[in-house]
C-alpha cells in the first residue's frame, strides 16, 4: 500500500473540513476524488501531501506518515498551472531538478528528453505567456512528472480548460499515465474526468467530507476515450457516482 | 513618433508663447518686475551655454548625492523588506512605523543632519536615502507579498528549500514593484538633494540655485533648474531601460 489514510480529521478554526476519513491505494494506482466543491477535496491533497498536518488520525505515504517525509514522496500540481512566467518552458519544467541541486544544463537535458513524448517540442525556450492552455497544463504536469516523486497529487488539473481541450488533455494524461505509471490521487469535480482516468472514484460528501460511496472504473484509461466514456457500464458507474453525489451534497 | 511628436510641439508651443510674452515685456510688466528679473527661454538657453563649465560642475555633485542616495535607500530598503517579509513580527512592528517616518518633514531634519554630519556629502546622502527608502521599502515588501501561496505550495512539493523559494519565486515576482518603487525615488531624490543643499552646502544645484537668489541671477536659476530635471529625466530613462531589461517577462 502506497497510500494509507486511517481515521483523518481536519479543521480550520472550528470549521471541520474532514471527518474521519478512510482511504488506502496500491503503488501505481489512480484513484479519484470527486466532491461537491468545497467539501475540503482540496484539503484532502495538501493533508496527503505534507502541506499541512491533520488534526487527528494517520497520513502514510510509502510508509512515511511524518508530514514533513510526506512532502518529500508527493509531487503538488496546483488548480492553475502557475508556471514561473520568468522562466522558459524547459526551465519550468526542470524546477524541482534545480531545486535538488542538479546543474542547469544537466536538468534542462532531463526535462527536455520529455518534451517531445509530451508533444511540446519546439517549445522549450518559450515563456509561458507563449503557450497555449493545453500546452502550459501539460508543462506543468511534466514539471510534477519530472520531480521523480512515486505519488502525484493531483488537483483540478483541467478544470480552466474548454471542453474539447479538457477531453484531449485527458486522453493525453492517461497515455501518459500508460507509459510511465504512478500513485496518482486526482481531485476533480467532473465525474466522468475520474472514471475514465482513475482505478477508482471516491466520491465524498459536502463539509466534513467522508466517502460516502466507492466505485471501480469499468475500463480505466482506455486507449479510446470516446468509445469508453459511453460504453453502457461506464453509464451506470457515472449514474451511480453521480447519484451518490447528490445525496452526499444534501 | 506621435508619443514622442505630440509632447515635443506643445514644449515647443509653451516655449515660444513664453519668448513672445518675455519679448513684449507682458510678464514683467503683469508682475511690475525688471525685465531682466524675466528671462525669455532664449536668454536661459544662452545662461545655459555661457555657465556650462560651473553647471557641469555642479550637477556632477547633484547628481553623485541623488545616485549615491538612491544606491544606498535600495540597499538598506530592500535588506529590510525582506527582513520583514521573512519575520512577520518584525513587519508587525517596524511596518507601521515606517509608514509614521513620512510624516516627518525632511526640510526640518535636513539642518539636523547637516550639524551632526558636516557640509560634506555625507548629510545629502543621508537626506536623499531617507527620502527614497520609503517607496523603495513599501514597492519591495508590497511586490514579495504578491506572491501566490498556491505558487509557495508547489515549491515546497517539489522540494524548494526557504532560500530557493526565495530566489526562483518570490525575489521575481517582486522585481516589477520594486522598480516602480525606483522610478518614484528617482523622482524625487532631486528634491530631496535641492532641500539637502540648501540646509548647508557649497557646491551642488541647489547651492547654486540658492545662491543665484542673492545677485538675481534669475536666468542662470532657470538654467539650473533645467539641468535638475534633466538630471532627473536620465535617471528615470536609465532605470525604466534597466526594468525592460530585468523584468524581461512583462
Amino acid at each position: 500500500m502506497e497510500l494509507g489514510i486511517g481515521g483523518a480529521s481536519h479543521a480550520y478554526g472550528d470549521l471541520q473540513t474532514l471527518d474521519s476519513l478512510d482511504l488506502a491505494v496500491a503503488a501505481e494506482g489512480v484513484i479519484g476524488l470527486v466532491g461537491p466543491s468545497g467539501c475540503g477535496k482540496s484539503t484532502l491533497l495538501e493533508l496527503i501531501c505534507g502541506l499541512q498536518e491533520q488534526r487527528a488520525g494517520t497520513i502514510s505515504v510509502g510508509g512515511a506518515t511524518e508530514a514533513h517525509e510526506r512532502l518529500r514522496r508527493c509531487a503538488f500540481m496546483p488548480q492553475r498551472d502557475l508556471l514561473l512566467p520568468w522562466y522558459s518552458a524547459i526551465d519550468n519544467a526542470a524546477l524541482a531538478l534545480r531545486n535538488q541541486g542538479m546543474g542547469r544544463g544537466e536538468a534542462r537535458d532531463a526535462a527536455g528528453a520529455l518534451f517531445e513524448r509530451f508533444g511540446l517540442a519546439g517549445f522549450e525556450a518559450a515563456r509561458p505567456a507563449e503557450l497555449s492552455g493545453g500546452m502550459r497544463q501539460r508543462v506543468a504536469f511534466l514539471r510534477t512528472l519530472v520531480a521523480g516523486k512515486p505519488v502525484l497529487a493531483l488537483d483540478e488539473p483541467f478544470a480552466s480548460l474548454d471542453a474539447i481541450t479538457r477531453a484531449e488533455m485527458q486522453e493525453w494524461l492517461a497515455t501518459a499515465l500508460r507509459t510511465d505509471p504512478r500513485t496518482v490521487v486526482l481531485v476533480t469535480h467532473d465525474v466522468e474526468e475520474a472514471l475514465y482516468l482513475c482505478d477508482r472514484v471516491a466520491v465524498l460528501s459536502a463539509r466534513p467530507a467522508r466517502i460516502v460511496a466507492e466505485l471501480s472504473a469499468p475500463a480505466p484509461r482506455a486507449a479510446d476515450r470516446d468509445a469508453a466514456v459511453t460504453d453502457p457500464a461506464f453509464v451506470a458507474a457515472r449514474e451511480e457516482a453521480l447519484r451518490a453525489l447528490r445525496e452526499g451534497s444534501a | 513618433m506621435r508619443r514622442w511628436l505630440l509632447p515635443a510641439l506643445l514644449l515647443a508651443a509653451l516655449l515660444a508663447l513664453w519668448q513672445v510674452a518675455c519679448s513684449t515685456g507682458a510678464i514683467a510688466d503683469a508682475l511690475s518686475l525688471e525685465s531682466y528679473l524675466v528671462p525669455s527661454p532664449t536668454e536661459i538657453a544662452s545662461s545655459l551655454w555661457e555657465n556650462r563649465e560651473l553647471l557641469a560642475e555642479n550637477a556632477w555633485v547633484t547628481l553623485r548625492e541623488m545616485v549615491l542616495g538612491i544606491v544606498a535607500a535600495l540597499a538598506v530598503g530592500v535588506g529590510f523588506a525582506v527582513l520583514m517579509h521573512r519575520w512577520r513580527v518584525l513587519r508587525d512592528a517596524a511596518y507601521p512605523l515606517v509608514v509614521a517616518s513620512q510624516t516627518i518633514p525632511i526640510v526640518v531634519i535636513a539642518p539636523i543632519l547637516v550639524v551632526w554630519f558636516g557640509y560634506g556629502i555625507a548629510p545629502k546622502i543621508v537626506i536623499v536615502a531617507l527620502i527614497c527608502f520609503f517607496p523603495i521599502t513599501v514597492n519591495a515588501l508590497d511586490g514579495l507579498r504578491s506572491v501566490d501561496p498556491e505558487a509557495v505550495k508547489m515549491m515546497r512539493s517539489l522540494d524548494a528549500s526557504q532560500w530557493q523559494r526565495f530566489r526562483r519565486v518570490e525575489a521575481p515576482a517582486a522585481l516589477p514593484s520594486l522598480f516602480t518603487g525606483i522610478k518614484i525615488a528617482v523622482v524625487v531624490a532631486p528634491i530631496a538633494a535641492v532641500f539637502a543643499e540648501w540646509a548647508g552646502s557649497d557646491s551642488g544645484l541647489g547651492h547654486l540655485i540658492q545662491s543665484d537668489t542673492a545677485y538675481f541671477q534669475v536666468a542662470r536659476q532657470f538654467a539650473t533648474v533645467a539641468v535638475l530635471s534633466a538630471l532627473a529625466l536620465i535617471l528615470i530613462g536609465l532605470v525604466a531601460l534597466a526594468e525592460r531589461r530585468v523584468v524581461s517577462w512583462r
